[in-house]
């Protein structure tokens, strides 16, 4: 399954690639790009996007970059 | 400017005229740092909050810290200006790379400007402004001269005509009645039309198109694959570069830690690979949008790039050359004049559904007596036959002459025959045949003028249509009389036949050519609009029926590659110079940051050209 969530406050192109690189280092995540250009998450799963997941991406991208946020 | 960019701007303006003030001033030792500290916080508190925040995290290479770090290096070394700069132009570069990615993504949205804000439906005899999401599927539009229409919908009340413009990147208003179905996203020029929605506004036209363009980032190219990677080691090997510098030389010599200290601070200043990071998608964002202002839909960063490579490209006939509609190219009498055999050979057809029929029928300019047929039989595979005038004509192929022993032979011509015969004595024959697009020879010219070393075109048809279609256009190759999956193994021949790094791109109509246009490196489908199968299955989507914007994207695709290449070399060797000279003891902190800020600014400027590269 493929979701796009939207993020607020992606202020540098290297955070967005950062992000993507921890995002794609999750165990449930099967493939995930983040566009600093367009402002947006897309998350590619085997199964369902979980809400727990998100929580993960979410951990993740706060350590990275904490003044982005994705918007659920 | 946002909220956020104006706030910035007034600290970096305000952190300027302090900095300048702090110079002026007459002070010596700690009244000196204090003075200089001042300008230093107003633009640099949020990086140094961000810095000691992302150090809790453990992100050692954050942008951040390296700023703070080869700032509070500065001042340690009494380099109290530096400092306050090297600050300063980092904000001044953040706020323009802001400012620049925020300008350049407006523009794409206004290129993009296809989706309707609302949609007028009449329910209970009145008309109710809803958002486009709200509206049933079988509800009835209203929609007046200037509006988008808001959802494909086939129109039921009124005539009108509409203008694709947004969609094709073509200006061609066409006309629009009652039962013809409408596009959403276009515009309706002319008339207030009444029209019942087909399909819900998440499976519109408009809102496939929206999704497509707005994913298209998500593939990304090996180039700004490469950047990315490059970008995670770049920072650290300069850090560690800087580490080595600041440490080793003053252990072996006897020089002053301070100056190798300083030529550190100097590396540090230039480990942020932002630049690049920022400029490489920037390039493929502008040029995926200057492609869809002229109606062709990238998929991906990714086929942009492999577009640019494009060595052989193989057409589809039906449909992608040719229009796909028969008509008559020739008409050879052997008895009677040419306008005459038409004339009977229209009068038999006139009742027949047959395309050919049809054809033949449209290419009588008079009126058509219908009277004179007294008795009509259609033929199956062979044709019709038809008493006119108290003659018994035979039209249709050679078996049917046969029937009756007519004197028939075969034309020179490609195309469909239709023979005729009266009372048993062969007439002559009209040729029918499909007409090959307007712009298709100027299509296959401009590809050769791009590059393109090898054009192919493959069909089902028979070999003379198809070598004939393939003289008037010049096309390198024609493979004919091919299945479905003929078409998948030939595709698969000249794969394996094209120079290595090189592409092969497929064009076709989108229709049944799904496995093929999987199977090319790029697959190109043309005629897309209103075709979600085409949409779908594609990695190119030419909106409108024209193959001659095929060489215009290639140029597009080459022009966006450029820019990118010269964005990574140019930062690159700037960078590369600076490290060294730094090493050296010749560049200093300002040249550093001028270098660091200079790049971006001028690669993020060189990137925001691509978005006219339609022109």
């Amino acid at each position: 399954m493929k979701k796009t969530f939207k993020l607020e406050d992606l202020d540098c192109a290297n955070c967005a690639a950062k992000m993507e690189c921890a995002i794609n280092k999750l165990d449930d995540v099967k493939h995930a790009s983040v566009s600093f250009l367009t402002q947006k998450l897309t998350v590619e799963t085997d199964g369902e996007v979980s809400d727990d997941l998100m929580k993960k991406i979410a951990k993740v991208c706060r350590k990275v970059e904490p003044d982005c946020r994705i918007i659920l | 400017m946002t909220k956020k960019q104006k706030r910035s701007l007034a600290r970096i303006l305000i952190a300027a005229v302090l900095l300048v003030a702090a110079w002026l001033l007459p002070l010596e030792g700690i009244w000196k740092l204090l003075v200089f500290l001042v300008p230093y916080a107003v633009v640099g508190w949020d990086v140094l909050w961000k810095s000691l925040r992302n150090i809790a995290h453990g992100q050692v290479f954050d942008e951040n810290f390296l700023m703070s770090l080869a700032t509070i290096g500065a001042f340690c070394l009494s380099e109290y200006q530096e400092a306050v700069a090297v600050m300063l132009f980092y904000q001044v570069g953040e706020l323009f790379q802001s400012v620049a990615v925020g300008k350049s993504r407006k523009s794409i949205a206004a290129l993009m400007d296809i989706r309707p804000d609302s949609a007028t439906v009449l329910r209970n005899g009145e008309a109710v402004t809803v958002s486009p999401e709200e509206v049933e599927v079988g509800e009835t539009l209203l929609i007046k001269p200037g509006e988008k229409i808001p959802l494909d919908s086939v129109i039921t009340k009124g005539t009108t005509t509409v203008n694709t413009a947004a969609l094709t990147g073509e200006s061609m208003p066409q006309d629009k009645t009652v039962s013809d179905s409408l596009v959403s996203g276009s515009v309706n020029l002319s008339g207030v039309i009444e029209a019942r929605v087909t399909s819900l506004f998440a499976e519109s036209t408009v809102s496939r198109i929206l999704e497509l363009v707005e994913n298209a980032s998500e593939k990304k190219a090996k180039s700004e694959a490469f950047i990315t990677r490059f970008a995670r080691v770049y920072t650290p090997c300069v850090v560690i570069a800087a580490v080595l510098l600041a440490v080793l030389p003053p252990l072996f010599t006897d020089q002053p830690f301070t100056e190798w200290l300083s030529r550190a601070l100097t590396f540090l200043v230039i480990s942020c690979p932002c630049a690049l990071v920022v400029s490489v998608p920037l390039s493929f964002f502008g040029g995926i949008g200057a492609a869809s202002k002229i109606g062709v839909l990238i998929k991906g960063a990714n086929y942009l790039e492999a577009l640019s490579n494009v060595d052989t490209v193989v057409f589809d006939k039906t449909g992608t050359l040719t229009k796909g509609t028969f008509t008559v190219s020739a008409v050879h009498s052997d008895v009677i004049s040419p306008e005459e055999l038409l004339d009977i050979a229209a009068v038999a057809e006139v009742f027949s559904k047959h395309p050919i029929a049809t054809c033949i029928v449209q290419a009588h300019s008079g009126h058509i007596d219908k009277s004179r047929i007294t008795e009509i039989h259609e033929r199956a595979g062979l044709g019709i036959e038809a008493v006119i005038d108290g003659k018994t004509i035979l039209a249709g192929n050679g078996k049917l002459m046969d029937t009756v022993g007519a004197q028939w032979h075969p034309c020179h011509e490609p195309g469909t025959t239709v023979h005729i015969a009266a009372d048993g004595v062969y007439m002559g024959h009209i040729v029918i045949s499909d007409t090959v697009k307007e712009d298709a020879a100027e299509a296959i010219s401009d590809l050769k003028a791009v590059g393109v070393r090898r054009t192919v075109m493959l069909t089902g048809d028979d070999e003379k249509v198809a070598e004939a279609v393939g003289k008037t256009l010049g096309l390198d190759e024609v493979h004919a009389r091919l299945m479905p999956d003929d078409k998948v193994k030939a595709v698969e021949s000249l794969l394996a036949s094209k120079p290595p790094k090189t592409a092969l791109a497929f064009v076709g109509d989108g229709i049944n050519d799904a496995p093929v246009l999987s199977r090319a490196d790029i697959g190109i489908a043309m005629g897309a609009l209103g075709s979600d199968a085409a949409i779908e299955a594609a990695d190119i989507v030419l909106m409108d029926d024209k193959p001659s914007k095929l060489a215009r994207t290639v140029r597009i695709s080459r022009k966006t590659m450029r820019i990118v290449r010269q964005n990574i070399v140019f930062s690159l060797l700037v960078k590369a110079v600076v490290l060294v000279l730094g090493a050296l003891g010749i560049a200093n902190m300002w040249l550093a940051v001028f270098a660091d800020v200079g790049v971006m600014v001028l690669a993020i400027l060189n990137s925001i050209r691509t978005l006219n590269a339609a022109k």
